[in-house]
């Protein structure tokens, strides 16, 4: 196969992506990413000469918003979907500081 | 003879803007909220929340951009950037990777009387991330994200400084810019100007650049100058040693004044960035980048020119005064007020920077009512009060913004104009002080001032020295 995804790659991708991958799973997410390498390979047999690349699946642009204050306090939704909370804060494990 | 080294350094500036609402949402920016009021479904990151992208962002970007002779990018996007840290609640920072707003532009520094060019490589758009506090009691660190999503320009300079000196004259350029246009208020103490330091050395005369390392954490004009010189005297150090300069981000201790490597997964420079599929491209016409042309307000560079022109006031004094744009606001709304332009600069120059030196203030903390100051000084030319008790009442102008008016009123502190009560006065001083009658009339002049501040001090000050001067001529 020409996409071959080393074991390495997979250990990365997993970190980056703060995923706990274990043997079987990763088995599995080698393989889902060796298919999605082939089908850009597949685009990538197409004639794109002479043609703009495209920055948005959408031809709209400038959707804008004025600057002016719409929300008002939010903290007691927000909060309500914290796991963790301490006065009127969101409480997480320490970070390195 | 040991090898000389030069400093390679380029900046990354995020200024702050000075907009009313978020990036991308209807929330407020106002700084002192309660933690977690000024958020939203968007910028807290909740599945199914769409960003709105807020107009005035781009058109501030577009003034630093234009101001700072970029061109601005006819089609922009944005990107996401990936990194999971709980400041960032999407688990990715909406930002512009690949056509960002604005790039290949300059602005123009001045070392000791020398131009210099420093280029700008790339403006983009972006959020900020929301503040961590560690809590001692828990262990764990609070979030709030009343930050989050704040808009942000970073400002990424090509390595062309080569000293402290030249980053500060370069930062201080950037500053007067974004405040001028009022973008930002571009405050470094504060934080709504905030700079990284990509630093490398190598041998004088060598083409090639040495590894760089960023450094962070760098609040203050003086934390910059010293961790330059740190950063600098480290790497020449490592290779001297016959060691290698690792490619990596440093954290810098101002306390310690030195720096430590971050972790690596702090460092993490996989970004994994991505278009941003929420929002669509900006698209930005010539005549919008006209627009905000038209609309640009007189630079600092213009101004200074102005004041040399029009106000006749000193270089030095019109440097100082429009150092700060709020300074110069203070100074073009009393000269308005009172048609002085001399003396209200004088009265800045003077009693105002004092009192801002004394009280350990910044130019912008300034906030007292032009019109007192023209006041003040129409009181002075009428002779109705006196240099001193000027000084007096502006300090407490200055300092509490007190009324003069009604101060000088109700405190009995108008000049004594009547020259029949100033006459008994002097005549009294003068018999009372015989010797230095004598003095003056031995050809001593000096003897004549000594009486000028015993008539003074009998009058409480409140004398007009210019009456009693006379008065005292007459008489003796
Ligand atoms: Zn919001």
């Amino acid at each position: 196969m020409s996409n071959h995804i080393s074991d390495e790659t997979i250990e990365y991708v997993g970190i980056l992506a703060q995923l706990d991958l274990n043997e079987e799973e990763k088995v599995k997410a080698k393989e889902d990413m060796e298919q999605m390498l082939e089908y850009i390979d597949t685009l990538n047999e197409l004639d794109t000469e002479g043609i703009e690349p495209k920055t948005h699946i959408s031809d709209t642009t400038n959707v804008f918003r004025e600057d002016v204050v719409t929300n008002g306090d939010g903290s007691d939704d927000v909060l309500a979907n914290a796991p963790l909370k301490k006065d009127e804060y969101l409480s997480v494990p320490k970070t390195i500081g | 003879m040991s090898k000389q080294y030069e400093t390679v350094i380029g900046l990354e500036v995020h200024v702050e803007l000075a907009t009313k609402t978020k990036i991308f949402c209807g929330c407020s920016t106002e700084f002192g909220g309660a933690p977690n009021t000024h958020t939203c479904p968007v910028c807290t990151g909740q599945p199914g929340s769409l960003p709105v992208l807020n107009k005035q962002v781009v058109e501030y970007a577009m003034a630093i951009g234009v101001a700072t002779n970029c061109d601005i990018t006819p089609i922009c996007k944005f990107d996401r950037k990936n990194y999971f840290y709980p400041d960032n609640p999407q688990n990715y920072q909406i930002s512009q990777l690949y056509l960002p707003i604005a790039h290949d532009g300059y602005v123009e520094i001045e070392i000791n009387g020398k131009k210099k060019k420093v280029r700008i490589h790339e403006m983009h758009m972006e959020e900020d991330a929301g503040k961590l506090i560690h809590d001692e009691w828990t262990n764990s660190s609070l979030v709030d994200y009343n930050r989050s999503g704040v808009p942000l320009v970073e400002i990424v300079s090509e390595p062309d400084m080569r000293n402290a000196d030249e980053v500060m004259a370069y930062l201080e350029k950037l500053r007067l810019i974004i405040q001028y246009l009022g973008a930002s208020d571009a405050k470094l103490h504060e934080g709504s100007m905030r700079a990284d330091v990509n630093l490398s050395v190598r041998e004088v005369g060598t083409e090639e650049f040495g590894t760089r390392t960023e450094m962070k954490n760098l609040n203050s004009f003086k934390a910059i100058a010293r961790a330059i010189e740190g950063e600098t005297k480290r790497q020449i150090e490592l290779i001297e040693d016959g060691r290698k300069v690792v490619q990596e981000t440093r954290r810098w201790d101002d306390n310690k004044e030195s720096s430590h490597a971050m972790r690596s997964k702090e460092d993490a420079k996989d970004y994994r960035y991505f278009p941003e599929p929420d929002l669509v491209p900006i698209s930005i016409s010539k005549e919008w980048i006209s627009e905000i042309k038209e609309k640009q307000p007189e630079l600092r560079e213009e101004k200074l020119a102005r004041y040399k022109e029009e106000f006749e006031i000193p270089k030095y004094d019109a440097e100082i005064l429009t150092g700060s744009k709020h300074l110069a606001d203070i100074f073009e709304e009393t000269t308005k007020l009172s048609g002085k332009p001399k003396k209200v600069s004088n009265w800045l120059m003077v009693e105002g920077l004092r009192l801002v030196k004394e009280n350990n203030m910044e130019m912008e903390d300034i906030h007292f009512k032009p019109a007192s100051l023209a006041i003040i000084i129409d009181l002075v030319d009428k002779g109705e009060i006196n240099n001193q008790v000027a000084k007096e009442v502006f300090e407490l102008v200055f300092k509490e913004d007190i009324d003069p008016e009604k101060y000088i009123e109700e405190k009995g502190l108008k000049s004594v104009n009547d020259t029949d009560e100033l006459k008994k006065v002097v005549e009294e001083i003068i018999a009372n002080n015989p010797k230095s009658v004598e003095d003056y009339h031995n050809g001593k002049e000096k003897a004549i001032g000594f009486l000028v501040g015993q008539t003074m001090k009998a009058m409480k000050g409140k004398a007009n020295p210019g009456i009693v001067n006379k008065l005292l001529k007459e008489l003796l």
